[in-house]
């Protein structure tokens, strides 16, 4: 009886959480009556729909949950808060397939112009950012999200902190994703590489991200374990180092505050800089650091072994971390950058190929004593893939940071090529094989739909990938020989024009490529919607065949 | 795991058991490279060389920059020569850091899917430029470039005034004149004809006035976007530029 006399308050986050957003449909209502230009109307519209609707969440989530605060444990063990891990998986899974279909178009595009359409929001120019931004932060940031907020729970031994707060991170940031996309469509754009989205995106994403550091941070406060986990170390860095990269790189001046428009404040040779600084460290604390907190959760955890060194981890956190930022200016080889702040960069990038490997040991060499499944799991085995690409693409990275090299490489196609080794190879793969672990994990079921269906996907988009990667190397290279090719004369041998014709059959090639990898994403998404709906296909019991081991090979005398 | 270690290993346990130390250590880490790197561009003097002829865009290129930003020109052009032979060769002189003082955000790009345009004004004639627009193929049958037919239309130049404000506000030298006489310059630009020319050119020298879409009746995006791309690597005069001048060693 006592409880039902209980009165149901809002708590503090709800009450503000429904005041800010309120404030939010009126603020964006008015700035949409006001908007000086079309998109920019529509972005506040859209702001002011999503405001609403995150208002009414909040106050059907009051009104169904207990008087009684959320249980932090239940029946001695954490009570874990995993809708926000189960709508950013599932986000990704979306995102992801999206990213890599608007990729086969695009590459396509290339083949044969006549698909662009003449439109201006099918062209490439606009679809092209659209494509790195729906993988990279689309799929690439819901799966960080995702994981992170899986794993810090799980090594904390801890439900998230706060109740609303975690769902406002997935939402707020899927909702920056949709404004960035449909801002590209319609040309709005900052034009810097992967920081396309204007300044009133830029101040969402800001939010966004403070908010998640907060949550992240609160968790990890409430820890059970004295230790924070080795995997929190790469997740906490790559959270406040984005924050750093991003407000730094999108200071800018709004032409006015009811327009799109905006001048990012910095110039010419100082912005490069910054850019790059800010574009190459997008794939060190983004594509790695946050990849290789999800390595040394997932990699152990599905192994069934113990992180192969501690020391190592160290030793590679803080150097990996320390020598990244510096990397940025070998994008800048021979151009107007000053060459000591060029050779700097050539400097690091060559170095970091030791801590990034480092990482790479530390994730193989935890399969000690389990190699053995590599043969019957193709989940574990996607992962170890996966790191097999990252020491691939973390040694052609600073091979093609040495001058001499870039001087050939930069600008080519080769570029494109090694972006995607560790894109697709690295990023990808080891998100999938976290993908394929949290699934059975979050829904309760007992394993996969089908692990046969985890080997097409494995070997489809691994053919995918080499198809990619091998025309992209001689696409690039050949692209770049003909650029600087002499006639016996000493003249420029090709026009420019004949090194386009002469890329043709490759784009086709790396398209297919392309193909076969959006088909295994397919493939994945079939997989795990079976998975979630409870289904488990028929196969054959996927028993480790006991052979004897093979006699150990004497070793060579020499 | 952590628990066996000894000696300086076990030092580390500082950071592992303290989420406040392990950020802020975080943070100064990563905060050391850039310091480094990107402080001095704003201080050494040698980052951008001394040359004549630079100035701020005219409204009508600075429209027509905005639509090669809008619509992802940067994705396929670069708009940095390199200090290569070949590449002096095909393109010109390389590009100094100066030409793209007044660049916010800069162009250099990162990808040569299309050929560089740095020093591309001046190349091509105005009608080369719309037909390639509108249709790439008709003057490079084999070109892969989308049609930007689309541009043909209205120019919508009713904010250039606040456009040139935003960009003084960062630091490009707009003088109030420039941002006062914004609109009439930019008609004036685009009508070769017109009185407003002589006073443009007072504002901005070299600063070309040419009917560059081919219709005198309208100002349209072809013409914003080809008034760009005209004046791209044609205000310094590289027979002037002397890169060994004291001011200029680096």
């Amino acid at each position: 009886m006592a409880a039902r006399a209980h009165v149901k308050y809002m708590t503090e986050g709800e009450g503000g959480l429904s005041a800010a957003l309120l404030a939010g449909v009126l603020v964006c209502l008015f700035a949409a009556a006001r908007a000086e230009d079309a998109a920019f109307a529509f972005h506040a519209y859209l702001s002011a729909a999503a405001s609403l609707g995150g208002l009414m969440l909040v106050l059907s989530h009051f009104a169904g949950r207990d008087a009684s605060p959320v249980p932090q444990e239940v029946n001695g063990k954490p009570n874990y808060n995993l809708g926000p891990v189960k709508f950013a998986v599932i986000a990704s899974v979306v995102w992801g397939i999206a990213g890599f279909l608007v990729g086969v178009i695009i590459a396509f595009q290339l083949w044969a112009p006549e698909l662009n359409f003449g439109l201006p929001f099918t062209n490439f120019g606009r679809l092209r950012p659209l494509h790195t931004s729906a993988v990279i932060f689309a799929f690439g940031g819901n799966v960080l999200i995702g994981t992170s907020f899986y794993v810090v729970q799980r090594t904390c031994r801890a439900r998230l902190a706060g109740e609303l707060a975690p769902w406002f991170v997935v939402l707020g940031y899927n909702f920056f994703i949709v404004l960035a996309g449909t801002g590209y469509l319609l040309g709005v754009t900052q034009s810097k590489e992967y920081a396309e989205p204007e300044w009133y995106a830029d101040l969402w994403l800001t939010i966004v991200w403070v908010v998640y550091l907060l949550v992240f941070l609160g968790t990890i406060w409430k820890r059970k374990e004295p230790h924070i986990f080795v995997a929190n170390w790469f997740y906490l860095a790559f959270i406040v180092t984005i924050a750093m990269l991003h407000i730094v790189n999108n200071l800018a001046m709004p032409v006015s505050v009811f327009g799109s428009k905006s001048y990012p404040i910095f110039s010419g040779v100082q912005d490069a800089l910054i850019q790059w600084w800010y574009g190459h460290n997008a794939v060190g604390f983004f594509l790695t650091a946050g990849f290789l907190a999800i390595m040394y959760y997932f990699i152990p955890k599905r192994a069934e072994r113990p992180v192969y060194s501690y020391r190592l981890s160290i030793i590679h956190f803080w150097a990996l971390i320390f020598m990244y930022i510096w990397a940025g200016p070998h994008h800048l080889h021979y151009t107007a950058l000053p060459d000591w702040a060029q050779t700097l960069g050539m400097t690091f990038s060559i170095m970091l190929w030791m801590p990034s490997w480092g990482g790479m040991i530390n994730g193989l060499m935890t399969l000690s004593g389990a190699w053995d499944k590599l043969r019957t799991d193709p989940v574990l085995r996607m992962m170890v893939v996966s790191l097999a690409f990252y020491g691939m693409s973390t040694f052609e990275g600073p091979m093609m940071s040495i001058k001499a090299v870039n001087s050939l490489s930069h600008y080519t196609d080769w570029t494109i090529g090694h972006v995607h080794s560790g894109a697709l190879g690295w990023v990808a793969y080891v998100s999938f094989g976290a993908l394929y672990c949290l699934v059975p994990w979050l829904w309760n079921r007992p394993r996969l739909y089908s692990l046969k269906l985890v080997e097409w996907h494995f070997w489809v988009s691994t053919l995918g990938i080499v198809l990619y990667i091998t025309s992209m190397w001689v696409a690039g290279i050949m692209q770049g020989l003909m650029w600087r090719a002499y006639n016996a004369l000493g003249f420029l041998e090709y026009s420019f024009i004949e090194t386009v014709e002469a890329m043709q059959p490759y784009y086709l090639v790396r398209a297919l490529g392309g193909v076969l990898f959006l088909t295994g994403a397919l493939i994945m998404a079939f997989n795990l919607y079976m998975t979630v709906r409870g289904s488990e296909a028929e196969e054959e019991e996927q028993v480790p065949v006991l052979a004897p081991a093979p006699a150990p090979l004497p070793i060579a005398a020499e | 795991m952590a628990a066996t270690q000894t000696g300086l290993w076990k030092k580390h346990e500082f950071f592992e058991k303290n989420s406040i130390v392990l950020l802020i250590g975080t943070l100064i880490v990563v905060a050391i490279g850039g310091l480094i790197e990107i402080v001095p561009l704003f201080y050494l003097k040698s980052t951008v060389e001394k040359v004549e002829g630079m100035r701020p865009y005219t409204p009508l290129e600075l429209a027509g920059r905005n639509i090669y930003i809008r619509e992802g020109c940067y994705l396929c052009h670069s708009q940095m020569i390199r200090s290569m032979r070949d590449e002096v060769e095909r393109y010109g002189h390389f590009s100094l850091a100066a030409e793209s003082m007044y660049d916010h955000p800069f162009q250099w790009g990162s990808k040569r899917t299309g050929p560089d345009l740095a020093r591309v004004g001046g190349k091509y004639s105005d009608e080369w430029h719309r037909d390639h627009l509108k249709d790439p193929k008709s003057v490079v049958p084999t070109s892969i470039m989308p049609s930007y037919a689309f541009l043909d239309r209205e120019l919508d130049f009713r904010g250039i005034a606040a456009d040139l404000k935003a960009n003084r506000a960062i630091g490009v030298p707009y003088t109030d004149d420039m941002v006062e006489s914004a609109r009439a310059d930019l008609l004036a630009q685009a009508s070769p004809d017109s009185p407003g020319v002589e006073e443009l050119q007072k504002r901005y020298p070299k600063a070309v006035a040419r009917d560059f879409d081919g219709d005198p009746k309208r100002v349209t995006e072809l013409d914003a976007l080809i008034a760009y791309l005209q004046m791209l690597g044609t205000l310094v005069d590289f027979k002037l530029y002397d890169g060994k001048a004291q001011d200029n060693l680096r």
